[in-house]
């Protein structure tokens, strides 16, 4: 099954950091599949690392591509969007 | 028998009147970075001794968390994912591979991360100090030995350190910690300045603290300065009593500040921002005897402007309606050094051009202060009265008195806090509307000891009679003109301390409102004559510590 791939643009207001990257990382690795993520065109990181992810430094409106291979890649792929559209700064 | 005495008392200087009692717990100095030699062990064993180490601290990160709650919550449980961070583990292990023992690949692999984090700056660089905590955390697990920083040993306990950094009392949860004890630092340090605002019971620069256990029961008695260890269960049982009264008398009724006979002695607050003032007046605060005006100024590059400083004061003023507030002028140079104001290098900053000296040079700024002031008193009902900090001379005090009264400041007056005008002081009080005494200052210039230099911190005392009777000075002159002599230093917050001052003829008292309510205790205790014999029997003294010990004598007798 080839990988499928998703490019989202980033919705909370610190960009990908704290808060959004923790439940973004922990979302990936509770999935058990593997997820990289790439800001732009640089090169993809695994989504289950918050220290990849955090040094990725995404801020709000970057865009970013996610890979994901296996079972249910789709459905995942669409709770990943959500959460990275979400200003989850904005909650609280 | 005078060795076991010994060895059952630690010395060191208390901050307030608390005591205490509790177990141990010791704050873990940062271990040595690990050496970079090749493991004596497998590859394999290696990799699952980290393994180990990183699921115990991820676990101990998310129960800490878990009772933390809030926002400390997310920054541990983040922690804990940094812990067992996949990228970080395939590092680690990289380096396992190449023979290194868990303890260094832990930490070179964190650093290389650390590196990253720092390179991209703000807000993710801020993040590196979090990933060292939690590589601290894990090489300390590894090695076996506790992890450095604050303990948490899951119950209250007094906490033994040898100083708080700032970073440290952040973390630091007040409800656990019973007592603070630190090794180093002195009464102006950063714990002891937590301690005073917090009201936490403190003993600092203790030195033999250090050979204090984890988990032994010490009493800690700030008043007395002294860390009893190994207590009798007579001992544990009279604290506990004494705890209790004091408790009792935080939460007495709030009364005017008085002495026995009913003499009053108003107790006032020493605020930086108008934001305290509720606060202050929830404890019992009948004005504010120093509201310090830098808060405005030190976050500039430039002076604010007039109608900024109106702003911030009127805020002020119409917390105390009716009561009095005493503004100080901006006291910049020595340790608030700005820009604008004094932007030359001096060898001593302390006896250089700062406070009204500096204000001189800078008038504008002085008028500036001086026309919002009274602009801000028009437009409200207290009680202002406005002074001038480090004034050394006659010749100033007639300066500041004179351009005040031009602004229509109605009660203009200097701060005692150089010898000189101590000395001085029945001249200074002819034209001067009121004194009031900086002891910190006062101490600092009477003992030729830098306030800020920890090598000299023994100096800094305000208990000495060579301070005392400088104070004594300003007393009878303000006794003599009919003028009030305020003290606002910290002396005022010990409750001896300041029964010692109101016998040398301070008429009220200002000091960090938490201190309020036990300096009120004190007061209602003795008399004005009391007071006057209390004060004489600290004058006569040769040192600081004996003028604290006679004071003590005369107290009891009193």
């Amino acid at each position: 099954m080839p990988p499928v791939s998703r490019t989202v643009r980033i919705g909370s207001a610190h960009g990908l950091h704290a808060r959004p990257a923790k439940l973004f990382a922990q979302a990936a690795k509770d999935s058990g599949l593997p997820v990289t993520i790439a800001k732009g065109s640089a090169s993809p990181v695994n989504a289950a690392s918050i220290l990849g992810v955090i040094a990725l430094g995404v801020e709000k409106g970057d865009y970013v591509t996610l890979s994901v291979e296996g079972d249910g890649a789709e459905n995942l792929l669409d709770t990943l969007t959500e959460l990275l559209t979400t200003d989850h700064d904005a909650e609280a | 028998m005078s060795e076991s005495l010994v060895s059952r008392e630690l010395r060191g200087v208390g901050i307030g009147l608390g005591v205490a009692q509790g177990p141990v717990a010791r704050m873990a100095e940062p271990a040595p970075a690990p050496s970079d030699a090749p493991s004596t062990l497998t590859g394999d064993e290696e990799k699952a001794r980290v393994a180990d180490a990183v699921a115990a601290v991820a676990r101990e990160l998310e129960s800490r968390g878990a009772q933390a709650g809030g926002a400390a919550q997310e920054v541990l449980e983040a922690q804990a994912m940094m812990a067992e961070d996949p990228s970080l583990a395939d590092e680690v292990n990289a380096r396992i591979v190449q023979g290194r023992t868990g303890e260094f690949a832990v930490f070179d692999a964190f650093a290389s991360f650390r590196d990253q984090l720092t390179a991209l700056g703000g807000y993710l660089g801020e993040r590196a100090a979090d990933l060292d905590d939690v590589a601290q955390r894990v090489i300390a697990r590894l090695r076996g030995v506790p992890a450095p920083g604050v303990p948490d040993p899951g119950h209250p306990f007094v906490l033994v350190a040898k100083d708080l950094a700032p970073a440290d009392t952040a973390l630091l949860d007040l409800d656990k910690v019973l007592a603070l004890v630190t090794t180093e630092g002195g009464p102006t340090s950063h714990t002891a300045i937590l301690a005073r605002e917090k009201s936490i019971v403190a003993i600092v620069g203790a030195v033999e603290a250090t050979g204090l256990r984890d988990g032994e029961t010490v009493i800690v008695d700030a008043a007395a300065g002294v860390v009893t260890t190994d207590p009798t269960a007579d001992e544990l049982a009279r604290a506990g009593h004494r705890a209790a009264d004091r408790a009792a008398a935080a939460s007495a009724p709030i009364t005017d500040g008085a002495l026995a006979d009913g003499t009053a002695i108003p107790l006032l607050a020493n605020l930086g921002n108008a934001d305290a003032a509720a606060e202050a007046v929830a404890l019992g605060a009948e004005g504010v005897g120093l509201f310090r005006t830098e808060f405005l100024f030190l976050s500039a590059n430039q002076a604010p402007t007039v109608e900024q400083q109106r702003e911030a004061y009127t805020k002020l003023l119409a917390a105390f309606p009716g009561k009095k507030v005493v503004v100080r002028v901006l006291d910049a140079g020595a340790d608030k050094p700005l820009a604008f104001l004094n932007d030359a290098h001096e060898e001593n900053p302390a006896l250089g051009l700062r406070g009204i000296r500096a204000l001189r040079a800078s008038e504008d700024i002085l008028r500036e202060q001086l026309t919002a002031l009274a602009e801000a008193d028009a437009a409200t009902d207290a009680d202002l009265w406005v002074m001038a900090p480090m004034v050394a001379t006659v010749e100033e005090t007639k300066y500041f008195v004179d351009l005040a009264r031009d602004y229509g400041i109605k009660t203009a007056g200097v701060m005692v806090e150089v010898p000189s005008s101590a000395l001085l002081a029945d001249r200074v009080l002819t034209h001067a509307d009121f004194a009031s005494i900086g002891t910190n200052d006062l101490t600092q210039y009477t003992m030729a000891a830098d306030r800020l230099l920890g090598s000299v911190a023994g100096f800094q005392d305000p208990w000495h009679p060579a301070v005392l009777r400088l104070i004594r000075e300003v007393g009878d002159a303000g006794r003599a003109n009919g003028k009030p002599v305020g003290i606002c230093g910290e002396a005022a917050a010990d409750p001896l301390l300041a029964v010692v001052l109101v016998g040398l003829g301070a008429t009220s008292l200002s000091m960090a409102p938490t201190a309020l309510a036990d300096v009120r205790a004190t007061l209602l205790q003795h008399s004005l004559d009391q007071a006057r014999t209390i004060a004489s029997a600290a004058l006569a003294a040769s040192d600081a510590a004996s003028a604290r010990t006679a004071a003590q004598a005369a107290a009891a007798q009193a």
